[in-house]
């Protein structure tokens, strides 16, 4: 026996047939190419940590939202007359239907979650940034896919809550002016959400968007493996490489990754299991009460409001006591994510090295987004009318200050910044101001104040608390 | 036979290609995006209707169900007519000048017959129907309420014209539909009177 070569044919000869199954095929399809490319040569930073598990974990609820659906759509009716019958049928005569239902109603829910921290994830290390722009793009993009899935599935249960809040949200489109009308008839098929929106919304779930999303799942995997993976450090492994041509820091995807992301799976699938067996309605938040009565076009429930996956935009878009302005400002909260990586251009991508206030920024950002998706839910009271108002501001204050954070700033040009956030602030008050809520919106005006007063005032004289500290030439390993 | 490329008739062959492989799409397109409008059996569903106002007392209210909407027949007592001006300046458009109403109901009472209000029953805000709260200082509205319609979603209020109030979130007064006195007890909805030469289309916001 010789070279490899000679062991390799005698293999094929004499050895395994798997072996010569393989080879029949990497002749006619790259089939262990693309493993190799992919995933067992694909090489990814050593000093990944607990974030990195909802990427693969988002991938395994996919899977999950196809399978269940494929099988739900064997018993649903898409019909105004039979929809929330056949719901019914799935969750009491089909043979484990309760489950199958339940694994896609959670599943939506966790997806969201899943995607949320995916996404902060992101945020905090600076994934966004050059060379990751499209990729940060193509996520967005699987995000607003996402979104179009869940609002058009939550549809066919034709719940009153499915019928009102697609009311609600279809309703919206009729802001645009002049074509607001037809646009929203064109949505309906119908002069009102009727069995033809239904059907067409159940076309458009189980065939349209999912196919949308895989394709864009796909781009978004090929702009990764394109660039390679950022890291807790943000740190470009790239940069260094070893005699083999590897970065020194990374390591290949699989083995390494691969049991570790099996270890998030299973935990994972730990919780997911514990709420569908347990508690698969959270409360009313992942089923909502008033979904579990027929939709009924003459009845609006008490109190309407999407799911908890859309309560931060709900909250913005109810912050603004007039119906255009507020459709424009729910856009630009979702737009602006887009751009991100051209708001905060600072070259430190990780939290771990932007400065103190920067950290305290982002998680302040996060606080920004739960507790509006909180407000979301809450009913339209002037009390969490005003408070949604104030976090909304919050919301787009963190553009603006990622925006002055980008580059070294004189003392100036942050107390300009801050006048200027102030006047528009308080000037937005002057406008909406009404007499019999003047000390709701005085007391809550100290929000946007004190959020001004620490993150642009504070550093025009404390200039270290900004400052980026070193950023390592290597991973480091906490 | 010259070697020689000729890059500009290339260019312009790839330029004229993808122009006319563009049209085409966009005429492939027509029939995809029209099948998304209002069928022809939608549209004949959503033809007139015709309300019995026999019944109606004063004070009282007429649920019925147009184009899946709900319009209303609200019977005004005169002590509520002659609260209406008193509104106007707590209103965004008192006189009604926004399109949300055919020509003959552009008047004080939004309606034909002052007593008589026809209206659909949806929140010019996002779509929420709101409720029918007569009673001025109602107290699940509030002290100041001087009777009208509220809409439990958003808050936003009218009063018993359907005009809104300033500093709630839905922009325009409740629409007024088409609508003509069949007889002296029927009222239908969904059409002009006879003869009126109406050139409005729809509401703003439905």
């Amino acid at each position: 026996m010789g070279t490899e070569q000679e062991k390799r044919d005698y293999l094929d000869v004499t050895g395994n047939w798997l072996h010569r199954l393989r080879d029949w095929i990497d002749a006619r399809f790259p089939m262990t190419k693309l493993w190799n490319d992919q995933v067992a040569q694909y090489y990814a930073p050593k000093n990944f940590n607990f974030w990195y598990f909802f990427g693969s974990i988002a991938l395994l609820i996919l899977v999950n939202q196809l399978i269940t659906g494929i099988f739900l759509a064997m018993n649903y009716k898409p019909a105004a007359d039979a929809a929330f019958a056949s719901v019914e049928y799935i969750m009491r005569d089909v043979n484990w239907g309760w489950l199958i239902r339940y694994m896609h109603s959670v599943g939506a829910s966790m997806f969201f979650i899943v995607v949320y921290l995916h996404m902060f994830r992101g945020v905090m290390y600076g994934s966004y940034k050059k060379p990751r722009e499209l990729l940060w793009i193509f996520g967005m993009l699987i995000y607003l896919a996402l979104m179009a899935e869940a609002f058009m599935g939550y549809l066919l249960p034709w719940g009153q809550m499915s019928y009102w809040g697609a009311n609600v949200i279809i309703s919206l489109f009729g802001a645009i002016p002049g074509i607001g009308n037809g646009l929203e008839q064109w949505i309906r098929g119908d002069f009102y959400i009727s069995d033809i929106t239904l059907n067409r919304f159940f076309a458009l779930h189980v065939a349209a968007v999912p196919l949308v999303l895989l394709g864009l799942v796909v781009f978004h995997l090929i702009a990764l493996h394109e660039v390679g993976s950022n890291n807790p450090d943000g740190v470009e492994i790239k940069k260094r490489k070893g005699a083999d041509g590897h970065p020194l820091d990374g390591i290949p995807f699989h083995p390494y990754y691969t049991i570790k992301d099996i270890c998030g799976v299973i935990l994972f699938v730990a919780i997911f299991a514990a709420i569908i067996f347990f508690a698969p309605g959270v409360h009313g938040l992942f089923l909502e009460p008033a979904n579990f009565e027929p939709a009924n076009a003459l009845k609006t429930p008490s109190d309407i409001h999407p799911l908890w996956y859309f309560g931060p935009y709900y909250a913005i878009l109810r912050s603004i006591p007039n119906k255009g302005l507020g459709a424009l400002a729910l856009l630009m909260a979702i737009v602006i994510l887009f751009v991100l990586p051209w708001i905060d251009r600072h070259p430190v991508k990780s939290i771990r090295y932007r400065g103190l206030l920067y950290g305290g920024l982002l998680m302040l950002f996060a606080l920004t987004f739960v507790v509006l998706g909180f407000i979301g839910m809450q009913l339209a009271t002037p009390f969490w009318a005003e408070i949604g108002q104030r976090f909304s501001e919050l919301y787009f204050l963190f553009f603006v200050v990622s925006w002055v954070y980008s580059k070294q700033r004189s003392r100036l040009y942050m107390l300009i910044a801050f006048l200027i956030v102030m006047f528009v602030i308080t000037g937005l008050d002057a406008i909406s101001w009404v007499s019999s809520a003047a000390a709701l919106k005085l007391y809550s005006w100290l929000i946007p104040l004190a959020y001004s007063l620490i993150f642009l005032l504070l550093p025009a004289f404390y200039p270290k608390l900004v400052e980026p500290k070193p950023v390592p030439d290597r991973v480091t390993m906490k | 036979m010259s070697e020689e490329i000729d890059t500009s008739k290339r260019h312009f062959l790839t330029v004229a290609t993808v122009v006319v492989g563009s049209v085409g799409v966009v005429m492939a397109a027509v029939p995809f995006v029209s099948s998304m409008e209002p069928s022809a059996r939608a549209k004949s569903l959503g033809g007139p209707v015709d309300i019995d106002i026999s019944k109606i007392e004063p004070g009282g209210m007429i649920k019925a169900k147009w184009r899946g909407k709900p319009a209303w027949v609200v019977q005004r007592p005169q002590t509520a007519l002659n609260e209406l001006p008193k509104n106007d300046a707590l209103l965004r458009d008192p006189d009604s000048d926004e399109p949300q109403q055919p020509a003959y109901a552009k008047n004080e009472w939004r309606s034909i017959k002052p007593e008589l209000f026809v209206v659909i029953g949806i929140c010019t805000h996002l779509g929420c129907s709101p409720l029918y709260v007569p009673q001025p200082g109602d107290p699940s509205v509030g002290p100041t309420w001087p009777g009208g319609f509220f809409c439990p979603c958003h808050g936003s209020k009218y009063d018993l014209a359907g005009r809104v109030f300033k500093n709630v979130p839905a922009p325009l007064n409740l629409p007024v539909p088409r609508y003509y006195y069949a007889s002296d007890q029927v009222i239908r909805i969904g059409e002009d009177p006879k003869g009126s030469k109406s050139t409005w289309t729809e509401p703003l916001v439905w």
